[in-house]
């Protein structure tokens, strides 16, 4: 399909405002101007047909099964769409709480602000939240910005932070953008043990950085001795909220013992996740930890009005322009009205009673590497396959020829040929069903007719794309040959 | 329960395909010490009740005043076909394109918006953006700082304050240098920022139109920031930029910008998006996804996120950043927003904002006492000073059904008279005869 | 596969020394683990390093590797062929593929030979 600026017609009218009726010389000298931007001109029909045939090349949650490992691909219901389009929210300026006398205009707002923070420090068992990140990713950094004003107020001399091996990629990352050396510590039988944990703890170490369950879906069982651990050292303990779908209801990060966490609302509080953006980052923290959260504050006083307060000389100052993705985390906080406190545990039940159930039918045909009851997802390996030359990607693909997305493949590195399955609570058991006998077809026809599935996929709008050609060729515009 | 569909005979089945007898089962690894010792959420409510609740709370915001605030972040028109088209679900439940055969319409339409972008800022290369334009920044400052292996970095002080907070946020543990310099009436101060690049300058960070509204031409000065082999950083206004001499005519070698002017709503600060472009000799480093054109086994043209070996998912600690998402939707709402205007119809919006605000600049300084702050051309915005202090006038004229514009004294001190008022298309010759009449009563 | 007069190290960089000059490239087995190559990047003339700092880095489409120097050196040229193709490092990794020219200032004692670093390659595949 052609791209939107190779259908451009010149002179074609689009959805213009008035003509000025100055000409822009008038006001700014002419050496200081452009010709034409290279935009393209086209009819309102032209722009309508072009998008809504590119969106039929998607796989979306409302189209397709998405059990993409990590991503937790739930519904997201309709209504919270409708949420975020309230004029009273999608109109508001965002610099007007700043201004002397008009906080009485954005009342809402601040306590759409206030009270999220309060239900999701309530979920997480947390002292208090920040919603200004606007992406996990961002959360993670914000949490490690913080951990790092706590060491440096305190005067500790901390120059490390500790992942494990299966951490998402994004947990080194961030730690490494903050200013740390990263240290990584190796799973044994899939978690992490104190004994490992051990060989790398010692003085230097800011944090350790993990998730429960982990990237293997299987719950840290040593969790309350590591705790103690990282605690008597000084250090603090971070939570990727990644996989928070696992436990709402059954546990809580601060009980547990964790000093810092992000949430990815796009993934647990059925945010949509946009074709990749954007998301939500809020971070939760532990009391000693609140006086270092990014400027500004919601504040209620007595009479029940909203403020902004900038008085916090410990913070670590500001991480996003204002309050965060606020469209975003309005739909958040409307789909936890929705659930409520059992909406929102049945939803952590069945998304772990659909991955276990998913698991449990696919032992006889994949390598299941650590079959015990897993939480919200699991990993299976090709490892079988790959004796016929089909490997996770293959079956990857194959998946997409029978309508369903694929699970995330290749990650946690630490198993072969690995493809992670999440199936989240929201989908049907017919849905499981025919998903599952699609994968088990798969494995049968790896064995009968490997180069079929191989040559997967054959239904979609393009093959296989040879992502070297992309890589060398970095045409990334329509202007690069 | 909503949105879980097991009926008891479906989870009894599953249940006994796993082998555990209840779903309590299920979680019998996690220890009774860590299980929750308080979870005080309200119950649930239905949907109706939900869409009643929020309507009430977003009623008690005030969004029919009549608003001059930009300082960064303006109140465009965006086109009804941006919403209905943003609405297919195909795109807005979609994750991230990893199956790229499943994904050609998220991946074109990135493509497309990296094209958008690279033209309006008039660089070769964009990414699929990033969270926003201060972020944008802040990565900018990063590719400078591994590009250079150095550590000094010149900040306009006409750059958004906003956007100077946050850098000071990000880079308290990264060791480097912050030099800001003075602007001079709200004029970006080339002669000092010129004056003070030396052998140890990783980038010269300015911004156009700057904070004050005023516009600039900055070729002289990047010349200079090449002469010592340093980077040219330069935030722009991408609306304005339809009309304005470009970054790359200037020799910028990163550009930057907030992309919600275009198609985003102003949505209380976010979402948004951070627009980034470069020159070839910088795109391995810039961080975050590109979408690149490549092709399948028959020939077929099609689209890949490529360079992904520079992210957090292959490189880990060594990645050039830990970006992994982009605002796909908010990209993608930009560059169905500038389809749909197209050459003409940004050029018109430009057109009009600058010229309302020249109107609204005649109307007020023809006020005793007010005063135009900046010499020089300006946009759609531009500063004045007041008789008295800005935030009393503000205060006074949110009560009449106005806000005035953006207390300069906020961030700037010494111009607590200073008011920085922003024009759109929006904006109205009779809204700003209205603003004048009652501010001239005011004063 | 592992030509015998050259030199290795435990990274996967092979070196063949001409009295003090040197030649420095990656092994088949380390193009081989990292897939098709996308971009190589390289230091400058004139760059003096140590054994073991990083010169340069590595990229295929899923993968990155870091490459070392085995050996102290000063850089006098480098591989530009490689910027438009890097397929040269996959399909000729001891020829064509070469990385670098160096002049070398410190010992090769280390280095290992193409014997050893066969069991190298062989450990590493596990």
């Amino acid at each position: 399909m052609k791209t939107v600026f190779k259908k451009s017609v010149p002179g074609r009218e689009g959805v213009w405002p008035e003509k000025p009726k100055s000409k822009i010389e008038d006001f700014i000298p002419a050496d200081m101007l452009r010709e034409s931007s290279g935009m393209p001109s086209l009819s309102e029909l032209d722009v309508v047909r072009h998008f809504t045939k590119l969106s039929m090349k998607n796989f979306g949650v409302d189209s397709n099964f998405y059990p993409l490992g990590s991503c937790t691909m739930k519904y997201n219901p309709k209504f919270t769409e409708q949420v975020a389009a309230l004029p009273g929210f999608a109109r508001l300026h965002p610099v007007i709480s700043q201004l002397k006398g008009a906080g009485r205009h954005c009342q809402g707002a601040l306590e759409v602000v206030f009270e999220t923070e309060r239900m999701l420090s309530e979920l997480c068992g947390m002292a208090d939240f920040t919603m200004h990140p606007m992406a996990g990713a961002h959360g993670e950094l914000t949490g490690v910005m913080l951990i790092a004003a706590y060491h440096r107020d305190k005067g500790n001399k901390k120059t490390k932070i500790i992942c494990p091996d299966s951490a998402h990629g994004t947990n080194p990352a961030s730690a490494a953008i903050a200013g740390y050396d990263v240290v990584s510590v190796e799973s044994h039988d899939g978690i992490i043990t104190p004994e490992a944990l051990a060989e790398v703890l010692d003085d230097e170490v800011a944090a350790v950085m993990m998730t429960c369950p982990n990237t293997l879906g299987l719950f840290e069982t040593h969790l309350p001795e590591i705790v103690k651990m990282i605690h008597e050292k000084d250090a603090l303990l971070y939570y990727d909220g990644a996989n928070m779908n696992a436990i709402m209801g059954k546990m809580r990060v601060g009980d547990a013992g964790f000093d810092v966490v992000h949430l990815n609302l796009h993934k647990t509080l059925a945010t949509p996740h946009g074709g990749g953006g954007p998301g939500s980052g809020p971070v939760g923290v532990c009391e000693k930890l609140t006086p270092f959260l990014p400027i500004s504050r919601v504040k209620k006083l007595e009479d029940g009005q909203y403020y902004l307060d900038y008085d916090a000389p410990k913070s670590i100052g500001y991480v996003a322009p204002f309050y965060g993705n606020f469209g975003v985390y309005l739909k958040a906080y409307a789909y936890m009205l929705r659930l409520g406190r059992e909406g929102l545990t049945r939803a952590t039940e069945n998304a772990v009673l659909s991955a276990n159930y998913m698991r449990k039918r696919l032992e006889d045909d994949y390598e299941i590497p650590y079959n015990r009851i897993c939480m919200h997802e699991f990993v299976a390996s090709a490892v079988k396959q790959a004796k016929n030359g089909v490997r996770a990607l293959d079956v990857a693909k194959a998946l997409l020829d029978k309508g369903h997305h694929a699970p995330t493949i290749y990650f946690p590195q630490i198993v072969k040929e690995c493809m992670m399955f999440e199936p989240t609570e929201t989908e049907s058991k017919e849905t499981l069903d025919q998903f599952l006998d699609d994968m088990i077809e798969i494995a049968r026809l790896s064995d009968s007719d490997p180069d079929f599935i191989k040559n997967a996929p054959t239904t979609l709008s393009v093959s296989r794309l040879d992502e070297t050609k992309a890589a060398r060729d970095m045409v990334i515009t329509d202007d690069i040959e | 329960m909503p949105y879980v569909p097991h009926s008891p005979e479906e989870t009894r089945e599953m249940l006994e395909v796993i082998g555990v007898n209840s779903v309590d089962d299920l979680f019998a690894e996690i220890p009774i010490e860590l299980r929750p010792k308080s979870f005080n959420l309200p119950k649930g409510m239905s949907e109706m009740a939900v869409l009643e609740k929020m309507e009430k709370i977003a009623a008690r915001n005030t969004t029919n005043l009549t608003s001059f605030l930009g300082a960064g972040f303006y109140d465009h028109f965006i086109p009804t076909a941006v919403d209905a088209l943003i609405s297919r679900s195909e795109f807005y439940t979609a994750y991230t394109p990893y199956q790229p055969e499943a994904s050609q319409g998220t991946l074109q339409a990135i493509f497309e918006y990296q094209t958008a972008m690279a033209r309006l800022l008039d660089l070769p290369y964009a990414n699929a953006s990033v969270y926003d334009g201060g972020t944008a920044l802040y990565e900018a400052t990063l590719m400078a700082v591994r590009k250079t292996k150095r550590r000094k970095i010149i900040v306009s002080e006409a750059l958004n304050p906003i956007y100077r907070v946050m850098l000071d946020s990000y880079t308290t543990n990264l060791n480097l240098e912050l030099i800001t310099v003075p602007h001079n009436h709200g004029r970006t101060n080339i002669k000092s920022l010129t004056a003070i690049i030396d052998k140890d300058t990783a980038a010269v960070i300015v911004q156009n139109p700057n904070f004050f509204g005023s516009v600039n031409d900055f070729t002289d000065l990047f010349t200079t920031v090449h002469e010592h082999k340093a980077i040219a950083i330069m935030s722009t206004y991408p609306v304005l930029q339809s009309v304005l001499k470009t970054p790359g005519q200037m020799g910028a070698d990163i550009a930057v910008a907030e992309g919600q002017s275009i198609g985003q709503p102003l949505s209380f600060g976010g979402p948004y998006l951070g627009v980034m472009t470069c020159s070839k000799a910088l795109v391995r480093q810039m961080p975050g996804r590109m979408a690149g054109r490549t092709e399948d086994g028959e020939g077929k043209t099609g689209y890949v996120l490529t360079l992904q070996a520079r992210e957090q998912h292959i490189r880990r600690q060594k990645a050039t950043s830990n970006i992994c998402s982009n605002q796909a939707l908010c990209a993608l709402r930009t560059l169905i927003h500038l389809c749909l205007l197209g050459e003409e119809g940004m050029r018109r919006t430009a057109g009009l904002s600058i010229e309302r605000a020249h109107y609204a600049a005649d109307r007020l300084t023809s006020i005793d006492g007010v005063e135009l702050f900046t010499k020089g051309p300006f946009g759609n915005e531009f500063a004045v000073t007041l008789p008295v202090n800005a935030f009393e006038v503000i205060d006074k004229l949110t009560e009449r059904g106005i806000i005035p514009g953006f207390p300069l004294g906020r961030y700037y001190e010494g111009l607590e008279n200073g008011l920085l008022i922003a024009c759109t298309e929006k904006t109205t010759e009779e809204q700003i005869g209205i603003f004048a009449e009652i501010l001239r009563g005011t004063l | 596969m592992i030509p015998q007069e050259l030199l290795y190290a435990k990274s996967h960089e092979w070196l063949k020394v001409e009295g003090e000059n040197g030649t420095i490239g990656i092994t088949h087995f380390a193009q081989e683990q990292l897939g098709d190559l996308t971009f190589i990047e390289l230091p400058s003339v004139g760059d003096v390093l140590e054994a073991g700092d990083e010169f340069g880095s590595i990229e295929s489409v899923k993968a990155a590797s870091e490459v070392y120097m085995p050996v102290a050196c000063e850089v006098t040229e480098v591989n530009e062929s490689l910027e438009d193709a890097p397929e040269k490092a996959n399909d000729d990794p001891y020829g064509e593929g070469w990385l670098i020219k160096v002049k070398i200032t410190g010992p090769t004692d280390d280095l290992l030979d193409a014997a050893a670093y066969q069991a190298v390659t062989e450990e590493d595949a596990h």
